[in-house]
C-alpha cells in the first residue's frame, strides 16, 4: 500500500534512467515514458481511492521514525494533484511525441527531452508527497533543474536569455528558500511539516509571522504571484507548445500547493492572510489587464496564467472551508485547462505560423477542430457555466460573499472583475483570430527554432492528446459531484491539520511533541 | 557571528556582482549568494554553543547538529549542478553574453521592465509578420 | 611510411581513426602502444609535458583505488558514493588535462550518458528492492560476508545505492570533459589547432 506513494516518485527516476541509456531506441524510449506515466495515473488513482476512504497514507523512507527520518505522506490533496499532475503530464508527452514524429520522422531519438521530462515528472510528484521541508526544496530543484534544460533545449541564442530569466529567477527564489529553511530549522530545530506544526506555535508571534512571510514570498515566486510574477510572461512562452503546457500547468501550481500546504498546517490564521488576500485580488487584476495588452497569444495566456493564480491565492487567504474547496477545485480544473490552452495553441500556430493575434485570422473556418479545442478550454477558463470554471468560481464567489468583511467583499468584487477580463481576453482573441476569412498563413520564420513550428502539419496523436485533456477538462463538469466532495473533505483536512500530525508522527510523539 | 558576517560579506558580493552586465559575473554572484545560504544553514545548526564532531565525545548535545550538515550538503551539490548548466547557457549563447536591454540585438525586442504589464510589447514575432501581411 | 591504423597494434583503432590527423609524424616502430595515455599522440592540442604525463600514470590508478575505497568504506566512515565519484571523475580529469580530449576517447569505449543512466538505474532499483521483499523503500539491511583472507566483511545493502550514485557522477564528470572540455580545446592556443577546426 505505500508503494503506492513512492511509486510516482521513483517510476519516472527510473524510467529516467534508462531512457539515458536508450538514446539510440527511439521507440523504446517513447513507448517506456508513455508506460510510466500510464502507470503513474492508474496508482494516483487507486492512492486517491485508498486515501478517500482510508485516510492519508504516510511512508518514513528507510523505516525511521518521523521528526528524524524522511516522510513521505499522500493525504487528499496530494493524492488528488498527483491523479491531475499525472494525466496532465501523459497528455502532453503523448503531444510532443508526436509532434517530435510529425517533424523529424519516427526514427530521430533524443537525448535530452525523454530523461528531462521523465525527471521533471518525478520532481512534481515528490513535490506533492513530501511531509518535510527540506525535501520540499529537494524536489522543487529536482524539477527545475529538469525544466531549465527543457526550456533552453533546442535553443536560438536570441532565446537563451529569456531561459537565463527563468532560471536566475528560479535559482534565487530557491536560495531564499535554503534561508527559509535554515531559519525555520534555527527556530524549531526541525523540517518535518508535522512536527513544524507543534512547534511553531510555541514561537513568539513576530517570528512566526516573519516566517510565515518568507515562505510566502519563496512560493510566491515559485508560484507567480504578483508582484512576484515579472519572470512568468517573459520565460514561458520561449519554450516550445508542449513544454510551456507542462510548465504552465504543473510548476506554477506546485508552487500554489506548498502555500497551500505550508500556510494551513504550519501557521495559525493570522495577518498575513490579509496581506495574502490583498496580493490574491492584486494578482488577479493585474495578469488580466496584462492579457488584454498582449498580442503574442502565448504571452496572453501566460498572463492569464498570472492572473488565475490569484483565484487559488484568494480561496486560500479567505481561510474557510468553502475558500479552500475553491481553491482545491480551481486548481485541478486550471492545471487541466491551461495545459490544454497551450497545447491548443500550439496547434494553432503550427497552422498560422504566427503567434500574433493580429496576424492570424479565420482558424475557426480553416481548421475547426483546433477551433473547438481552443474554444472549450478558453470558455472554461472564463468561467462560463457548465464548465469547470464555473464550478470552482461559484465556490470561491461564495466563500467570499461568506466571510463578509470589506475586504472580501473587495477580493470577490476583483475575482468577478477578472472573470469579465479574462472573457474579454479571449473573446478578443476568438474574433480577431478565429473569425473572419482564414488567412495565408506565415512561413516558418526559423526553421530551428521549434517555438513556431509553421509546418501547417499536425499528427493525430498531437490532435489526440490535446482532445484527451480537453476531454479530461469536461470530465470535470460530469464529476463535479463527487470531486467537490473530495475536495472538500480535503479542505476540512487542511483546516484542521491534527489527523496529518498524528498520521505522521504517532500518538505518542503528539503528547510528548512541545517538550 | 563569525558566521553571520560572513554570510553578510557573501551576500554583498553577490548583489555587487549581480549588478554587472556579464553572466558570467552574474553566475559568480549566485555562486557566492549559495555559499551565503548555506552559511546561514550552517549557523542554523548552533555553531556558537557546539563543538566539532571529532573523536567521540562524551556529550552528544555539545556536538555540531548533523542535520544542517546534512542539508549543507545537498545544498552544494545542487547549487554545484546549477551553476555547472548556467555555464553551459552562457557559453552556448556566446553572442549575448551580456546582460544588456537588447540594444546591440536586433533579434529581441525590448526586453520588459520588471512589471510586463507596463508596456504593451509587440509579440516576439510581431514585427515580423508585419512584413507579409 | 605512414603508419597505418589497420595494421597498428593499438587496440585503439577505432577510436584513433578519428584523431589520425598527426599520424605522418610517427613511424611504425615509434608509435606509442602503451594504452595508458596513448591517446595523446593523436589528439592532444596543447603543449605535452613530461612531467604531467608520467605523474598522470602513476596518479590515475591510484585515485581509482582511493575512489573505490572511499566508496566501500562511505557506510561506516567519511566518504560515500558521492565523494568517491567526484574523487574518480578527478582522475580522469587529470588524464584529460594530460592527454586532452583524445586521450578521454581512447579510453571511453561506453557513451557518459550510458554511464550516468546505469548509476541511476542502479540506485533507484536498489531503492525500489525492498518493496518485494515487504520492507519500506529505501530500507536497508546489513550482511555478514565471511571473505578469506580479510575476514568478516559488514555489507549494507546501501552499498548498491552508493555504487549507483558512484557511477552517476563519474558519468557525469566524463561528460563535463567531453561536451565543455571539447570547447576548451578548441580554443586552446596550440599548434594544432587550426587543424582541428573541423573536428
Amino acid at each position: 500500500m505505500t508503494a503506492l506513494v513512492t511509486l510516482p516518485v521513483l517510476l519516472p527516476l527510473l524510467a529516467a534512467a534508462l531512457s539515458l541509456m536508450l538514446t539510440r531506441f527511439a521507440t523504446i524510449q517513447r513507448l517506456l515514458g508513455l508506460i510510466v506515466l500510464l502507470l503513474i495515473v492508474l496508482d494516483a488513482a487507486w492512492l486517491l481511492q485508498v486515501v478517500d476512504s482510508e485516510g492519508p497514507v504516510v511512508v518514513q523512507l528507510g523505516g525511521h521514525a518521523a521528526p528524524f527520518g524522511i516522510t513521505m505522506i499522500a493525504d487528499r490533496l496530494a493524492a488528488l494533484l498527483l491523479l491531475v499532475s499525472a494525466v496532465v503530464t501523459l497528455s502532453v508527452l503523448l503531444f510532443s511525441i508526436g509532434q517530435r514524429i510529425t517533424d523529424y520522422g519516427r526514427d530521430t531519438s533524443s537525448t535530452a527531452f525523454h530523461p528531462m521530462y521523465l525527471v521533471l515528472c518525478s520532481g512534481v510528484s515528490l513535490a506533492y508527497v513530501s511531509g518535510d521541508l527540506f525535501n520540499l526544496f529537494v524536489a522543487f530543484e529536482i524539477m527545475l533543474a529538469a525544466s531549465y534544460v527543457l526550456i533552453t533545449r533546442r535553443t536560438t541564442a536570441s532565446r537563451i536569455r529569456a531561459g537565463m530569466t527563468y532560471v536566475i529567477v528560479s535559482l534565487a527564489a530557491s536560495l531564499l528558500f535554503i534561508t527559509m529553511i535554515a531559519l525555520v530549522y534555527a527556530a524549531t530545530g526541525t523540517v518535518n511539516l508535522a512536527d513544524l506544526a507543534d512547534k511553531m506555535g510555541a514561537l513568539p508571534d513576530g517570528i512566526q509571522l516573519g516566517l510565515s512571510l518568507l515562505m510566502l514570498v519563496v512560493f510566491g515566486i515559485k508560484a507567480a504571484m504578483v508582484p512576484l510574477h515579472f519572470w512568468l510572461p517573459d520565460s514561458y512562452p520561449t519554450a516550445p507548445a508542449p513544454i510551456t503546457a507542462v510548465f504552465a500547468g504543473l510548476l506554477t501550481k506546485v508552487g500554489v500547493y506548498a502555500m497551500i500546504r505550508t500556510q494551513t498546517l504550519v501557521f495559525d490564521h493570522m495577518e498575513s492572510w490579509t496581506v495574502l488576500l490583498v496580493l490574491g485580488s492584486l494578482t488577479m487584476i493585474v495578469g488580466a489587464l496584462g492579457a488584454i495588452a498582449q498580442d503574442d497569444i502565448n504571452r496572453l495566456l501566460s498572463f492569464l496564467l498570472v492572473s488565475h493564480i490569484g483565484f487559488m491565492l484568494f480561496g486560500l487567504a479567505l481561510f474557510n472551508e468553502l475558500g479552500m474547496t475553491g481553491a482545491i477545485l480551481y486548481v485541478v480544473h486550471h492545471i487541466i485547462v491551461q495545459a490544454s490552452l497551450f497545447l491548443a495553441c500550439g496547434l494553432v500556430t503550427r497552422h498560422t505560423g504566427t503567434v500574433s493575434v493580429n496576424g492570424m485570422s479565420g482558424v475557426a473556418k480553416a481548421y475547426p477542430l483546433i477551433a473547438v479545442l481552443f474554444a472549450l478550454p478558453a470558455l472554461s477558463l472564463a468561467g462560463i457555466p457548465p464548465f469547470s470554471g464555473f464550478i470552482a468560481k461559484i465556490a470561491l464567489f461564495q466563500a467570499g460573499v461568506q466571510e463578509a468583511t470589506p475586504i472580501a467583499y473587495v477580493a470577490t468584487g476583483a475575482a468577478i472583475l477578472t472573470s469579465l477580463l479574462t472573457l474579454y481576453a479571449v473573446g478578443r482573441v476568438w474574433v480577431v483570430s478565429f473569425w473572419g476569412e482564414p488567412s495565408t498563413p506565415h512561413p516558418d520564420p526559423d526553421p530551428t527554432d521549434e517555438l513556431i513550428v509553421g509546418t501547417r502539419v499536425t499528427s493525430r496523436s498531437m490532435t489526440t492528446a490535446t482532445g484527451g485533456l480537453v476531454a479530461a477538462g469536461l470530465l470535470i463538469i460530469f464529476v463535479a459531484g463527487p470531486l467537490s466532495g473530495i475536495s472538500e473533505r480535503a479542505a476540512t483536512d487542511l483546516l484542521d491539520p491534527s489527523s496529518y500530525r498524528e498520521v505522521v508522527l504517532g500518538d505518542s510523539a503528539i503528547a510528548g511533541g512541545g517538550e | 557571528m563569525t558566521v553571520a558576517i560572513t554570510a553578510g560579506v557573501l551576500v554583498a558580493g553577490a548583489v555587487y556582482l549581480f549588478l554587472k552586465r556579464e553572466m558570467l559575473r552574474v553566475i559568480l554572484g549566485f555562486v557566492l549568494l549559495g555559499h551565503a545560504g548555506n552559511m546561514i544553514l550552517m549557523a542554523a545548526g548552533g555553531t556558537s554553543r557546539r563543538a566539532e564532531p571529532f573523536g567521540t565525545p562524551e556529550e552528544p548535545a555539545t556536538v555540531a547538529d548533523p542535520l544542517p550538515q546534512a542539508f549543507v550538503l545537498t545544498a552544494i551539490v545542487i547549487a554545484f549542478s546549477i551553476t555547472i548548466f548556467m555555464l553551459v547557457l552562457s557559453a552556448t549563447g556566446t553572442e549575448n553574453d551580456d546582460t544588456t536591454d537588447g540594444a546591440n540585438d536586433p533579434a529581441n525586442g525590448p526586453t520588459d521592465s520588471a512589471d510586463g504589464t507596463s508596456q504593451p510589447r509587440p509579440a516576439r514575432h510581431g514585427a515580423r509578420t508585419e512584413e507579409h501581411p | 611510411m605512414k603508419a597505418n591504423p589497420e595494421s597498428d597494434p593499438q587496440p585503439n583503432s577505432e577510436s584513433n581513426s578519428e584523431f589520425n590527423l598527426h599520424e605522418e609524424m610517427w613511424n611504425d616502430w615509434d608509435v606509442p602502444r602503451d594504452q595508458l595515455l596513448a591517446g595523446e599522440y593523436a589528439g592532444g592540442v596543447w603543449k605535452r609535458s613530461l612531467l604531467l604525463e608520467s605523474a598522470a600514470r602513476i596518479v590515475f590508478p591510484t585515485v581509482l583505488v582511493f575512489s573505490i575505497y572511499l566508496l566501500i568504506a562511505g557506510h561506516y566512515d567519511a566518504g560515500g558514493g558521492f565523494s568517491g565519484g567526484l574523487v574518480a571523475g578527478l582522475a580522469f580529469v587529470v588524464r584529460y588535462v594530460a592527454g586532452g580530449r583524445g586521450e578521454l576517447a581512447t579510453i571511453l569505449r561506453i557513451r557518459p550518458l550510458v554511464v550516468v543512466g546505469m548509476g541511476l538505474t542502479i540506485a533507484v532499483v536498489v531503492a525500489l528492492a525492498p518493496l518485494l521483499v515487504g520492507g519500506e523503500v529505501l530500507a536497508t539491511t546489513t550482511f555478514d560476508v565471511p571473505l578469506p583472507v580479510i575476514g568478516d566483511v559488514k555489507i549494507a545493502t546501501s552499498l548498491g545505492l552508493d555504487l549507483g550514485v558512484y557511477l552517476l557522477i563519474v558519468g557525469v564528470v566524463l561528460d563535463l570533459l567531453r561536451t565543455l572540455g571539447a570547447g576548451i580545446e578548441l580554443q586552446a592556443p596550440g599548434d594544432r589547432t587550426s587543424k582541428r577546426e573541423g573536428a
